[in-house]
């Protein structure tokens, strides 16, 4: 009986896209609460707590992709336009580390450069295949900008995504002990780190902390994207499709 | 709203006719964010203002913005089962080493510029 009601209710949206839509709205809206209950713990991430929800979703309802995709895409659609919005705090930032222009640059390139390659040669050595290695490379950069390069030299985006987000959790957890280690407690650097390394994730952990990390960390995430979009498609001819 | 909405769809779109035009390796939307890049830096970016408010709730929402594309990963499971060794490693030492390589880095060049500037080794930042 129960069954039949269901599907009864359930078949006549199936062709619309509102109930991906929704689904997607209130599966973020469920990570958001959980994260909010686990006083903003990195682990507890509304983006990947969304994805598990959905997928789980799609594999117990049989649904493929596309379905789902054909009503996600009116979000997915805003990625572009969000990623040209991050020109006002990078614009804005820029300003506020003029300063430090030597270092930040230096730090910068070199840090964008070992990110993108060590993933991707970890992956080759390790007898990954190029998709995998081509998903890696761009995966310390902001997801926005992460998950175009992985589309444009063979890479797969969503694996991409996941991988932002996993190594943004990484970052955000082990960040500040691992340059304490170092003996690192210029908040420059640790901003710069988090930014380059760990993206919004750990940026977000380390920009309450102190205002000179925020902009730092704003700022490499930004940079990175484009350091990061030039240099990985210079690694798509070490190893071409 | 509407002419901020306008502005980033137009940077965007300038970046893509742009990328096809001339072939070029960045993605359209991250020309598109270059381009507005200059034009603020140019005019003076506003603190406050219909762009400031647009911009800042995108940014602010972003999470929900990769959700869909995340969820492809469900296409990939046969991926992830093969590679997931060399994935999780690349995962691990890429962020390590962008971690240490930026904090060292900067942490040593800033060093470096301002004891040259002030002709004394600095008190450690705290």
């Amino acid at each position: 009986m129960m069954p039949q009601i269901l599907q009864a209710l359930w078949m006549p949206l199936l062709p619309s896209p509102l109930l991906w839509l929704a689904a997607t709205l209130l599966a973020y809206r469920l990570g958001e609460f959980i994260r909010q209950r686990c006083g903003g713990a990195a682990w507890a991430n509304p983006v990947l707590i969304a994805i598990a929800v959905l997928v789980a979703l799609l594999l117990a309802t049989g649904t493929p992709y596309e379905t789902y995709f054909s009503g996600a895409q009116f979000i997915h659609f805003l990625l572009g336009p969000a990623t040209v919005a991050l020109a006002v705090p990078l614009a804005r930032n820029l300003a506020v580390v003029r300063r430090s222009l030597h270092g930040t640059g230096l730090a910068l390139l070199a840090g964008s450069v070992t990110a993108a390659a060590s993933g991707f040669a970890v992956v080759w050595l390790l007898g990954g295949s190029r998709s995998a290695a081509f998903s890696m490379a761009p995966r310390s950069v902001t997801t926005p900008i992460a998950m175009a390069v992985s589309q444009q030299v063979g890479g797969v985006p969503a694996l991409t995504a996941a991988l932002v987000i996993a190594g943004g959790i990484l970052a955000a957890i082990i960040g500040r002990s691992l340059l304490r280690v170092l003996k690192i407690e210029d908040w420059r650097a640790h901003g710069l780190a988090a930014g380059v390394a760990g993206g919004g994730i750990a940026a977000a952990q380390v920009a309450p902390l102190n205002g000179l990390a925020a902009a730092f960390a704003a700022l490499g995430i930004g940079l990175n994207g484009v350091l990061t979009a030039l240099f990985v498609p210079l690694l798509a001819l070490l190893w071409p499709a | 709203m509407a002419a901020a909405f306008a502005l980033l769809i137009t940077c965007q779109l300038i970046g893509e006719l742009l990328r096809a035009a001339f072939g070029l390796p960045l993605p359209g939307p991250v020309i598109g964010m270059l381009l507005l890049m200059a034009l603020l830096v140019w005019r003076g970016a506003a603190t406050e203002g219909p762009l400031d408010r647009v911009a800042g709730g995108l940014i602010g929402n972003m999470g929900l913005l990769f959700v869909p594309a995340g969820v492809g990963i469900i296409a990939q499971l046969a991926l992830l089962r093969r590679d997931w060794l060399p994935i999780l490693a690349g995962l691990v030492v890429s962020t390590v080493v962008g971690l240490v390589v930026t904090g060292l880095v900067m942490h040593r060049v800033s060093r470096a510029v301002e004891t040259h500037r002030s002709g004394a080794v600095p008190v450690a930042a705290e």
